[in-house]
């Protein structure tokens, strides 16, 4: 029997309950989310179970939601099932106040970069990370500049003109 | 100097029993700009340390502030040597939030520029590997056929490298008789400068003894760092993504996946060999498969979207929706559906995927490129613990990776 | 849709099989040519051209492209790129340069010896180019002194190749006394080298 994403919600459902929950399927991909401190279980229940298999991270990233107090950042598994080739999607959210989401380098070690570039954009703070630090942008760096606040232009140019750029 | 602070010497090097060396930004060997910190006990890599983004040009947030079709030029600049895999990752990414179909004859003039740029890129990387074992002919003369891809390229689009090429549901205009005269060259030349290319090498005892046995890794250790493309079927796992989830009508078309077995510089050169018949195979496939269209069909370049691919100029000056469409498009004010889509294509160095999310304005709100050579980057430390230095360079240069898309 | 592309069928005729460059001025005789020094040297110089490619991104590429046999660099003397800043008189600036990689180029600059010039390819090392971000230093020469800028995103090989060719003008008309005048040193102290 080829897994379905009925089958996949089924056995979530059956092994989290009420934590699991917001089930849609945008374009296909079935995508759940789970409150921040059960982000490991989920991941190791579909990674161990022997029918679910989602044994490869293809992704890992966030984002910055800063309308909805509370739940500004969401961190954003994209799992895949090579076997049978099905993909789902994994969100956890956290508050930006206290941003700490529990690290998923001891299952796949793929996560370890990902996880670094998370923080360096949106200020994750990954518990038990073995080297959270700083990754693409330059070490001195005091904020996290993918959050929405943020500027994109270095705000340092004193030659170009805002008024052109439709920004004066 | 106060901007290396960031580098503390470890202990064994302050008591001298291993000496730390800076594979720094700016090196040869690598075709970009990443830093290896390594700690050498004589020739043995003890520890490696890899500092990135030296090139980190924020794409994912000046995506943030781009209609889509402004996004494309940025895709091209992710891997640039092989940027129209990008873009048409890119637009087919597009086409599944839109709910776009694309007509056959569209698939298949896709399906050969996307084979020519991973035909281009490989052929960067596997010659690369060659200079980096001191043999630089076989770098000189397949440079000249590369030359013969970018042609093609300039034919149908106008630019060499970063081509920007294609628009959301096809291409900006039709194959004419020049790009395919063109291609009916390169079809005819390079053959026998591939199999020329692969004499100088593959029997070559130098290249084989630098090559086998270095930097290998093992399938377990690669699918858990999320390795994906030539670099993982070398280890052994035959995942590629135009077999996996098909699209732009990979399905209609006939083709074997090499398959290493060890992983090792070897193998992945070998791979990649392998790739480049098979994608030679596949635009003769295609090709084919685009003549047999006659007539009317043979006109057929875009899909049918007026709200998305701009309306022929005739129409713009004469009738009131093709005004409106024009306007739109130019001006960015599209729209765009809720919702949130990712899709991912089989890259030059595995799968290149977009996560798109779009809360219906004109841009999209959060756009996030999951790029092969960053995750699989971070693998070098444990492919070349305990190896020797040289053999070092030799795993950088046959991973293929390219700094444009791994600081992105 | 689009203008169909036309391939350009009209060759120029050659004018002359081989063109020979211009001798110096200078005053001639039999068996000996008399010129002033700066012009020597400068001819000297602008022949035999050892750049340093500083390639970070695309227009790295193009600049493979550039070596190749198809737009051979090598035959305006550069046959032989360096690695090393001790030995290469031309620093080639190819690619987009992040703000964590500037102090890199400036020390690069730095190890380099006189007399060096260089030249800022493609947009991203003139002037940004498409990246106006928080983290791409917005041209190079917010941090070493640029001799000649090449705009394209990628130039052509052939605008690299121009723009080796005005390196090589600039290096032929050159004063011997120029590094050591006061107009260089205040160049260098607008960017905080000694």
């Amino acid at each position: 029997m080829s897994l379905t994403n009925d089958r996949i919600k089924e056995r979530l459902v059956e092994k989290f309950g009420e934590q699991v929950s917001a089930f849609s399927e945008p374009y296909g991909m079935l995508t759940f989310e789970a409150p921040k401190e059960l982000n490991l279980k989920v991941l190791n229940f579909l990674y161990d179970d022997e029918e679910l298999k989602f044994r490869f991270l293809t992704d890992l990233q966030a984002v910055h939601y800063p309308d909805d107090k509370g739940r500004e950042l969401a961190v954003v598994y994209h799992l895949h099932n090579l076997v049978d080739n099905v993909r789902i999607r994994f969100k956890v959210f956290t508050d930006i106040k206290t941003p700490d989401v529990y690290t998923a380098t001891g299952l796949f070690s793929g996560a370890n970069w990902m996880e670094r570039e998370t923080y360096d954009f949106f200020g994750v703070n990954f518990v038990g990370h073995p080297n959270l630090k700083r990754i693409l942008n330059v070490d001195e760096m005091d904020y996290f500049p993918m959050r929405k606040e943020y500027p994109l232009e270095d705000q340092t140019r004193i030659d170009k003109d805002d008024e052109m750029f439709g920004r004066g | 100097m106060t901007e290396h602070e960031h580098i503390r010497l470890p202990e064994g090097s302050i008591e001298k029993t291993t000496t730390t060396l800076n594979l720094g930004p700016t090196h040869p060997a690598t075709h970009g700009v990443f830093q290896n910190i390594l700690e050498l006990d004589g020739e043995r890599i003890v520890s490696a340390e890899q500092t990135v983004g030296y090139i980190h040009r924020a794409f994912e947030k000046l995506a943030e502030r781009r209609p889509l079709y402004q996004v494309t030029p940025l895709t091209d600049r992710l891997n640039y040597c092989s940027s129209p895999i990008n873009n048409m990752g890119w637009h087919i990414t597009c086409e599944k939030l839109l709910g776009i179909k694309t007509p056959k004859r569209v698939d298949y003039l896709r399906v050969i520029i996307m084979e020519l740029a991973r035909i281009s890129d490989h052929l960067i990387c596997n010659s690369i590997v060659g200079v980096d074992t001191g043999a630089y002919t076989g770098f000189l003369y397949v440079m000249q056929y590369r030359e013969l891809i970018y042609e093609i390229y300039e034919e149908i689009c106008g630019s060499r490298l970063t081509t920007n090429i294609g628009r959301i549901g096809g291409f900006e205009r039709n194959f004419n008789d020049i790009a395919f005269q063109k291609l009916d060259k390169f079809l005819a030349e390079y053959p026998a400068v591939l199999k020329e290319f692969i004499n100088l090498f593959e029997r070559n005892r130098i290249f084989m003894e630098r090559t086998q046995g270095t930097g290998a890794i093992s399938a377990d250790r690669a699918l858990n760092y999320s390795f994906t493309g030539p670099n993982l079927r070398a280890a052994g796992v035959d995942y590629d993504v135009r077999v996996h989830t098909p699209y732009s009508s990979y399905e209609d078309f006939q083709f074997n996946v090499p398959v290493g077995t060890t992983g090792d510089n070897f193998d992945r050169w070998q791979v990649r060999n392998d790739e480049m018949w098979e994608s030679l195979s596949i635009i003769e496939q295609a090709y084919r498969k685009v003549k047999e269209f006659k007539g009317a069909d043979a006109e057929v370049f875009h899909a049918d979207v007026p709200e998305y691919y701009l309306p022929e100029k005739e129409d713009v000056y004469t009738k009131m929706e093709a005004l409106i469409w024009h306007f739109k498009i130019i001006m960015g004010e599209i729209d765009i559906p809720v919702g949130e889509v990712y899709n991912c294509v089989e890259g030059a160095n595995g799968e290149v995927g977009f996560y798109l999310i779009s809360d219906g304005g004109r841009t999209p709100y959060r756009l996030h490129f999951r790029r092969p050579c960053f995750i699989y980057y971070q693998a070098y430390e444990e492919m070349t613990k305990g190896s020797m230095m040289s053999d070092a360079i030799i795993t950088l240069s046959s991973l293929n990776v390219i700094a444009g898309e791994m600081d992105a | 849709m689009g203008r169909p592309v036309a391939y350009n069928v009209n060759e120029k005729k050659l004018e002359n099989d081989i063109s020979i460059a211009n001798m110096p001025e200078g005053h001639q005789g039999e068996g000996f040519f008399a010129t002033s020094l700066n012009k020597v040297v400068g001819l000297a110089r602008k022949n035999s051209i050892w750049p340093l490619p500083f390639a970070t991104s695309c227009c790295g590429i193009e600049f493979m492209a550039t070596m190749g046999s198809h737009y051979d660099l090598a035959r305006f003397g550069s046959e032989r790129v360096g690695f090393s800043p001790r030995q290469c008189d031309l620093l080639m600036v190819m690619g987009t340069i992040a703000k964590k990689m500037g102090p890199v180029v400036k020390q690069v600059y730095l190890q380099m010896a006189e007399p060096r010039w260089v030249i800022a390819v493609g947009a991203c090392a003139c002037s940004g180019g498409i990246f106006d971000t928080y983290s791409v230093l917005q041209g190079i020469d917010q941090v070493v002194p640029v001799d000649v800028y090449v705009p394209g995103c990628p130039p052509r090989p052939e605008a690299i190749i121009d723009g080796v060719m005005r390196i090589q003008d600039l290096i032929g008309k050159e004063s011997l006394r120029r590094r050591n005048g006061d107009r260089y040193k205040a160049l260098l102290e607008g960017y905080a080298i000694q």
